[in-house]
């Protein structure tokens, strides 16, 4: 199957600010892939760059086969933009905004099943303007989707939303993704990227420092574990050839990258002292942790 | 599976929806259609409906032409200004643009639907003056009040899109087009006579813009003594009227397609552009 999207040395700058710097990207069909990155680190411009909203300063740029700046019509034809924070027609019902956005597509899907798919049953001839914040999300949700789609933007698509409005919102992209659509998302919510994305990549400074499934982004996989305890005061001899260092609140923290053999000793040290370790826990590092690493910490 | 949408379908629906939007919009829908009305109504309140001594016609005979044209032009000049600046800053112009509807229907699609509404503005107002004012239309100039409508139509549409292309934001627009459009009309013949008295460079002012060619060829059209004089239909048109009006129409046009902008300006990205451009001027201010 070809790529959806093909980026190579992409840049854009405004006057003297390079807002991006030279990205290369290749989603496949198919698959969701989300961008990571703080505000101002050059996502919104790539991806509004890939819609065919803004040119390019330098760099090639192939979407579902057409140069987004020129592909025009046919082009927009077969993808989805669902943009944070614009505005729909008020005055329109649900039903109307569908149909009049879906009438300029050659293959739209039905408003009925669209508002189905998004759970606006009860608000289908409803104006616009009485729908809540997250039922306008769901809209813009519906009226990305409107055109059948082969590839979906999604900015930053649950900024806003309750938990379980989440979860409804990621269940639809799960639903998406089962149909063979291709989304390229935005967001800054680790744990989306993680449920959601097939393949992550992190911009910062308009340069993509890290891409990868978001089980072994920035080396997640082979990356030191973290084992904390607690163990009661007084002098204690923890076995030889466990190095730790003192965590906060009295918190003994073991970082190794071999964390099953650590803890059988630890523990059956404990064990033989009738000592309990409270509090154990072994982490590794989350995707916030490389994000932030990567990033610079910065948000 | 459908075809791909024929542009002129498209266009259709296009004026359909503007117009769906425009009636469910009570302000505007007001200010275009009943606004002028009040202002017949109380003229000749005022002036009682007697001939007016200086033209020789009725307060209404000269009034409802006169508003009928205010009318026209107020549903293109300033609602198509006001409606498409601030569907600009809501983001929804950059919406339609995300979408394979071609950019000139989403533009035909506004400009058809004011036509339609400046046509039942004026309708509507001359509609009233014959139904109860007792004006007169006379068969031999109707080609020309069409004609000069849809010139006069299409020239304000113009401009109203050109103010909507140069105005910073949607906030400012309705105080642009009412600061343009209301001091023109007060010495373009619309709500004033004309008066022997007044200074001649006043209507020099006034024949430079396209608002008194508008409103003077329409009141030509409805005056019994000028109609009296034209035996032939083909005599009624007034080129010379016609041709500033379309000459402002189409400068407008090209200033206006050049300056368009489909984001809003208040946006994070071209405001802090912006004011990067800016800096050096006020330094040197």
């Amino acid at each position: 199957m070809p790529a959806a999207i093909e980026v190579r040395d992409l840049h854009k700058r405004y006057g003297e600010v390079q807002a991006v710097a030279g990205i290369d990207l290749v989603v496949k069909a198919g698959e969701v892939f989300a961008l990571l990155g703080p505000n101002g680190a050059g996502k919104s411009t790539t991806v509004e760059i890939l819609e065919g909203h803004r040119p390019r300063s330098s760099g090639d740029v192939t979407v579902l086969g057409y140069d987004p700046e020129t592909g025009g019509r046919r082009f927009r034809e077969r993808i989805g933009i669902v943009l944070q924070e614009q505005a729909i027609e008020n005055q329109l019902t649900v039903t109307e905004a569908l149909r009049v956005y879906g009438s300029m597509y050659p293959h739209p899907r039905r408003p009925a099943e669209l508002i189905e798919l998004v759970g606006l049953g009860e608000k289908a001839t409803s104006r616009i303007r009485t729908l809540s914040g997250g039922q306008r999300r769901r809209l813009e949700l519906a009226l990305g989707l409107v055109g059948d789609p082969d590839l979906l933007f999604l900015d930053e698509p649950t900024t806003g939303f309750d938990p379980s409005a989440r979860r409804q919102a990621w269940t639809i992209v799960e639903s998406l993704r089962s149909l063979g659509k291709t989304i390229l998302l935005t967001t800054h919510y680790m744990d989306e990227a993680q449920n959601l994305a097939d393949r992550v990549a992190v911009i910062a400074h308009g340069e993509i420092v890290a891409e990868g499934a978001p089980d072994t982004l920035g080396g997640r996989a082979d990356a030191s574990s973290l084992i904390s305890f607690r163990v009661p005061s007084g002098p204690i001899h923890l076995p030889a050839g466990i190095e730790v260092s003192p965590g906060p609140d009295g918190v003994i923290q073991v970082r190794t990258p071999d964390p099953t053999r650590v803890l059988h000793r630890l523990t059956s040290w404990a064990l033989d002292r009738g000592i309990s370790l409270d509090g154990l826990t072994v982490t590794r590092p989350s995707l916030e942790d490389v994000y932030l690493e990567l990033t610079g910490g910065e948000e | 599976m459908r075809a791909r949408p024929t542009l002129g379908r498209l266009v259709w629906q296009q004026i359909r929806y503007q117009n769906t939007i425009f009636w469910r919009t009570p302000a505007s829908a007001f200010f275009t259609l009943v606004f002028p009305l009040l202002f017949l109504f109380v003229f000749t309140l005022v002036f009682g409906n007697d001939d007016i001594p200086e033209l020789g016609v009725t307060t209404a005979q000269f009034y409802a032409p006169s508003l009928a044209v205010f009318g026209a032009v107020s549903a293109t000049y300033t609602n198509l200004a006001i409606t498409t600046a601030i569907s600009r800053d809501e983001g929804i112009l950059k919406r339609i643009r995300g979408t394979p509807l071609p950019p000139w229907v989403y533009i035909a699609g506004r400009i058809g639907s004011a036509t339609y509404l400046a046509a039942v503005a004026a309708t509507i107002m001359l509609g009233v003056g014959v139904a109860f004012y007792g004006v007169r239309i006379f068969a031999v100039s109707f080609p020309s009040v069409v004609v000069t409508f849809l010139v006069g139509v299409g020239c304000f549409a113009a401009l109203g899109m050109l103010v909507a292309a140069i105005a910073p934001n949607g906030d400012s627009t309705p105080a642009i087009a009412n600061a343009t459009l209301l001091p023109l009309a007060f010495i373009s013949d619309v709500f004033i006579p004309p008066n022997a008295n007044a200074p001649s460079w006043l209507s020099v002012i006034a024949d430079i813009f396209p608002l008194k060619h508008f409103v003077v060829a329409f009141q030509d059209a409805f005056n019994p003594g000028v109609v009296a004089a034209k035996p032939s239909w083909l005599d009624h048109f007034q080129w010379d009227h016609l041709g500033v009006m379309a000459l402002w129409g189409v400068a407008a046009m090209v200033l206006a397609i050049r300056y368009f902008k489909w984001e809003p300006r208040s946006g994070e990205r071209t405001g802090r552009r912006r004011r990067r451009r800016r800096e050096p001027v006020s330094e040197s201010a």
